[in-house]
């Protein structure tokens, strides 16, 4: 069977098994609608949540991104999993025992402030549509490259999809489909590396395999190969990065606190029963996530050397065009491959230069977003893999993409309507405008996946410094000071949120050219800014608060009983 | 009233304030430090085909905090029943 009918069956399967799973789950109140009926265990209630976190660009993206920056892709499998640590110990927990659907839910009471509540609201908003704009895109990019449908029909059937599983299960839906889709996306994710490794090293597993001799029997690691490969080819060493210290470290700080700011993965842990319950799953979520971080660093330093070792040849001196192999040509049609035979010589060649640049010596671009998909081609998978692995791409987009809608939908309904226009709205009234929100964000999420704003990628940066900047030290000054007032609080987000934005948008926005080293703060880049901002915040936060007086001692008592476990009820509107 | 008295209730607050600043004491070691600032240093140390920085920084960093996580789960769960402010 070739491989495009593979993939349509494979994928078809996992598309009918989500749909069979979204009409068991269906939502029949408000409480299954937002939070699952606050039923959900602990383990599944973590395999969700990985699925939820793990998006396109975990998936499709990440290891690529790694493969092309070595060492310094490691402020992404550190950011994005130190995360969870800071939300199991200081959030999850806590905003578990306090008990509402939303985090503007706690950001409004806790701040006793109906601004303060709106301010959050258009933030979770910003941050999610920013990052469902990427997923949709990542589902078209599935979709064209491996059932050659164009990127149109790829988005509206993926938003086909996913509408019905969001509107008609609401988090309930959403929690056991992504149980199934984080099956399907990590077994995708597994099954080429396990296959690579062994090829590569003869060890199973990628996490081991990656320190290990190569199985050729020169008795070489293949992290040093590596390296000498990179220096040779006039790149810096693999395990050596190129970005000065402080900004992976601010990098770094800045992904970590931002991923325990973000509306979407703050909502899980009020569909479990109890407050342990957050905590285990808190756990759990990480361990589900950590088994496709740890294999991607190992992917990418493989998919490396294969891919050097495919264009330039056992002797390091290129290999013909005319024979290049299939998964060159066909990622070619997609442009994400260019060769430009600069020496005419009939031979490609890949090293540290431009293939746009005449003078260097590279003559191959590859783009670095395809390296997952086209890996098992790469390694010459059997074709079943390739089939799986569009599944996997496919199954992490949709997950996050479900995820996402339904906080923007939760936060129109519940946050906007029920809290400032319409108190006295009946629950299922309430459910009614719900899924039309969720219906309506699908819709402009689509048109964004068809028609990407040129700067997806730059926003995400944003989305991150928003979440960093704002949420997190709100929240985190919400449960551990319980003097902590309304105006300090409010004047605090809003200066995070405004130093950061400010710092983004002038280097990505008004002035690109001057997005250099030389010209950051301290050398920090806009995509670790969002730490500082996180700074901002406390140090405003607290001047104004030593200037407008304590909480009252309502909301004192309040903070004081989310503090500790007994007497945790269902998460509710009320 | 959850708690017996004020007492117990200060001292459940201190001890779970004084567990998290352990724990977040590895956190920061582990990744800020052995993986970001003192990676140069550790990067001389082999472990297996590894440089020790180069590891900590994307495997051994992530390892430490999915158990920091379950350690911490643990804790606290013992420390809720210590002041019998657990959900059974």
């Amino acid at each position: 069977m070739d491989v495009q009918l593979l993939t349509f069956i494979i994928v078809g399967a996992s598309f009918a098994l989500y749909i069979a799973i979204a009409i068991w789950a269906r939502a029949g109140s408000t409480t299954d609608f937002y939070v699952a009926g606050g039923g959900v265990p602990p383990v599944i209630n973590g395999m969700a949540t990985a699925a939820d976190w793990m998006s396109a660009a975990s998936f499709i993206s990440m290891a690529g991104l790694i493969s092309f920056m070595g060492y310094d892709g490691a402020v992404y499998l550190m950011g994005w999993t130190g995360g969870y640590v800071l939300l199991a110990l200081c959030l999850a927990p806590y905003l578990r025992k306090f008990g509402k659907f939303t985090v503007p839910d706690f950001i409004g009471d806790r701040y006793y402030s109906q601004t303060a509540r709106t301010v959050a609201v258009f933030c979770a908003i910003f941050v999610c549509f920013t990052y469902v704009a990427g997923q949709m895109r990542g589902v078209g990019v599935v979709f064209s490259r491996f059932l050659e449908v164009d990127i149109v029909t790829g988005v509206v059937i993926g938003m086909a999809i996913v509408f019905f599983y969001t509107v008609l299960g609401g988090m309930k839906g959403i929690t056991y489909t992504q149980v199934a889709q984080y099956c399907v996306l990590i077994f995708a994710y597994l099954v080429p590396c396990v296959f690579i490794s062994m090829m590569v090293t003869g060890h199973i597993l990628p996490q081991t395999a990656f320190g290990a001799t190569l199985a050729d029997g020169s008795g070489i690691y293949m992290l040093d190969k590596l390296d000498q490969l990179s220096v040779d080819l006039g790149f810096t060493e693999y395990t050596n990065g190129s970005k000065s210290t402080i900004d992976v470290f601010f990098i770094t700080f800045a992904l970590m606190v931002g991923t325990a700011g973000l509306p979407h993965v703050i909502v899980r842990f009020f569909t479990v029963p109890k407050v342990r319950d957050a905590r285990k799953s808190a756990g759990w979520a990480l361990l589900f996530i950590a088994i496709l971080y740890t294999t991607a660093p190992a992917l990418a330093s493989f998919g490396r050397v294969n891919m050097i070792e495919t264009i330039n040849g056992p002797d390091m001196a290129g290999t013909e065009i005319s024979e290049r192999p299939e998964w060159i040509r066909n990622w070619e049609k997609t442009g994400l491959i260019t060769i430009n035979d600069k020496n005419n010589d009939g031979k490609m060649y890949y090293s540290a230069g431009k293939a746009s640049d005449p003078a260097s010596a590279n003559e191959v671009d590859v783009d670095r977003d395809i390296m997952v998909l086209a890996n098992p081609e790469i390694a010459n998978l059997p074709a079943w893999v390739i089939a799986l692995v569009a599944a996997g791409g496919v199954a992490a987009a949709l997950s996050t993409s479900a995820g996402l809608l339904l906080v923007i939908s939760t936060s129109v309904s519940h946050d906007l309507l029920k809290r400032n226009f319409a108190p006295n709205i009946t629950d299922k009234a309430e459910l009614f405008y719900a899924r039309l929100a969720a219906g309506v964000a699908i819709v402009i999420a689509g048109y964004f996946g068809i028609n990407p704003p040129g700067f997806v990628a730059q926003v995400v940066a944003f989305a991150f410094g928003l979440a960093a900047s704002s949420f997190f030290p709100a929240i985190i000054m919400g449960i551990f000071s319980k003097r902590m007032n309304g105006k300090g609080a409010i004047s605090g987000m809003i200066a995070g949120i405004a130093f950061t934005a400010a710092y983004i948008i002038y280097f990505k926005f008004v002035n690109p050219a001057a997005n250099t080293p030389d010209n950051w703060w301290f050398g920090i880049s806009p995509e670790g800014i969002g730490t500082m901002g996180m700074m901002v915040n406390f140090v405003v936060a607290f001047v104004v608060y030593k200037m407008t007086g304590e909480a009252p001692q309502e909301i004192q008592d309040m903070v004081e009983s989310i503090r500790f476990p007994k007497g945790a009820g269902e998460a509710s509107g009320h | 009233m959850a708690f017996k008295n004020d007492d117990d209730k200060a001292a459940y607050w201190k001890e779970n304030l004084s567990l998290l600043a352990k724990l977040l004491v590895v956190w920061f070691v582990v990744s800020f430090g052995a993986g970001i600032l003192f990676v140069d240093a550790l990067n001389e140390i082999r472990f297996f085909g590894f440089k020790l920085g180069f590891w900590f920084a994307q495997q051994g960093s992530i390892y430490v905090f999915v158990v920091l996580i379950f350690v911490y789960m643990a804790k606290m769960n013992a420390l809720d029943k210590k002041y019998g402010v657990d959900e059974e």
